[in-house]
């Protein structure tokens, strides 16, 4: 079967990784192309590589980074951030992403999923959803880090992204998000098994058990994290066996 | 020389970034039928939809020429089902080297995702091409369409059934997943073929 995957995420500003990262004894310790070398030879399953650049030219510079950790990585990556047109897409696909994740735009023009997939591949679209729960109990799609709300509920957008032509679908909580209190197995669960395609579990994880309730009560089918393996709470190899010691498949 | 397949069939950069990992300086990417057929070793890289990269190769005119090849051929993922007798996307015929079919992963299962996306297991390994990969040894796949078990089988993984991680005949080698994206283990199997 599948291995459940791990994924470590690093925001990347104006070229450079933004979170601490110094357990890792690097010399470059900014460097994203040396972090997620690193990454990959401790066992990370993919990397994702978030751009939060607010210029054009912090956008530039992301481009050119994206092709150089291509030809470094030998495992896939994601890239995400500001990608709000096909041309956005194209340009990394052609630097030598394996994925794009949208977010806010995919919001705004949902046909901008369709027209990535047409052109390059639902393996090549993962649609981001930042979601938090209403009054009502509802869960709303959101923007903006959780700041803004749009009236796009939770399921129904996962399910049209993935009829749209989305690959994956990675579900950040923002009720739970840096909270480090665990994710919210029941409503990841219920997710998962109302989509036919993979999804990745975002936002919340404070430790390793965290991680291995959401791949099994969650039944998501990877972890995105950022923090507790950047401040080396724990690294991708211990949590991979504490995992497999709770007897989830993981790749060792 | 190696060439590489330049075709419609998606991004091929990766298997270019893979030679150069490898230490591989004298490849071309091409779709030069006559530097093809003059190449010691042919990749055939592919993503996306199998009738698109079979349509492309013919237009091309490199079905013939990859049909008539001696030197050893690896296909990759789209590039590995092109090679097959039939593929069920676009309901189209392959080149017909490898014998067996590609259909759609059809699965009881509502666990199971498609596409298969993730790190999965070789098993029942044959031929040079695994040398010193261990039994259960991880790659990476993603897609949705899959090769039956065939006599041609030179590696199984399971999705809810057996499917053909990769299959060969005489000098054509076809891998499902990606050896270009599945860490020691892919870089070993690129190595492999590029001492065929």
């Amino acid at each position: 079967m599948v291995a459940k995957r791990i994924i470590p995420c690093l925001d990347v500003k104006d070229g450079k990784t933004v979170k601490g990262i110094n357990f890792l004894g690097l010399k470059e310790v900014g460097d994203p192309v040396e972090l997620g070398a690193e990454y990959a030879a401790q066992g990370a399953d993919e990397l994702v590589y978030l751009d939060i650049s607010a210029t054009l030219e912090g956008r530039r510079t992301f481009t050119e980074l994206v092709r150089s950790v291509a030809m470094r990585l030998d495992i896939p990556f994601t890239v995400g951030g500001g990608i709000s047109s096909l041309a956005d897409a194209a340009r990394l696909l052609e630097a030598g992403a394996d994925k794009v994740s949208i977010n806010s735009a995919a919001l705004r023009n949902p046909d901008l999923i369709g027209e990535i997939a047409g052109h390059f591949g639902s393996q090549f679209v993962v649609v981001a959803i930042d979601a938090r729960t209403m009054a009502d109990g509802r869960w709303l799609a959101t923007t903006h880090g959780g700041s803004v709300q749009t009236d796009k509920e939770l399921f129904s957008w996962a399910k049209e992204s993935q009829e749209r032509g989305a690959g994956e679908i990675l579900f950040t909580s923002m009720d739970h998000d840096g909270t480090k209190k665990g994710y919210p197995c029941e409503t990841f669960a219920a997710l998962c098994g109302s989509l036919s395609i993979p999804v990745i579990a975002s936002g919340g994880a404070g430790n390793a058990e965290d991680i291995a309730q959401v791949l099994t009560e969650g039944k998501a089918d990877a972890a995105l994290a950022a923090s507790i393996f950047h401040y080396g709470e724990i690294t991708v190899p211990e949590l991979k066996r504490y995992l497999a010691d709770r007897g989830i498949k993981v790749r060792l | 020389m190696i060439a590489v397949v330049r075709y419609d069939a998606g991004n091929v950069l990766s298997v270019v970034n893979a030679l150069r990992r490898c230490g591989v300086e004298g490849f071309e990417l091409t779709s030069d039928p006559e530097k093809i057929k003059n190449a010691d070793k042919v990749i055939l890289p592919g993503v996306g939809d199998a009738s698109v990269a079979l349509a492309s190769l013919r237009s091309l005119g490199l079905d013939q020429v990859i049909r008539s090849l001696t030197c050893p051929v690896l296909g990759i993922c789209v590039g590995m089902q092109v090679l097959c007798r039939y593929c069920e996307e676009g309901d189209v015929d392959g080149l017909g080297i490898f014998d067996a079919e590609v259909g759609r992963f059809s699965l009881d299962d509502p666990d199971l995702k498609i596409p298969h996306m993730g790190w999965n297991q070789l098993r029942d390994m044959r031929t040079p091409l695994f040398n010193g990969l261990p039994d259960g040894s991880y790659v990476y796949f993603v897609h949705s369409f899959r090769a039956g078990l065939s006599r041609d089988t030179i590696a199984t993984t399971v999705y809810g059934t057996a499917f053909s991680a990769a299959l060969a005949k005489d000098n054509f080698y076809g891998t499902q997943f990606h050896p270009e994206k599945s860490g020691h283990s892919g870089a070993l199997i690129i190595k492999n073929f590029l001492v065929l």
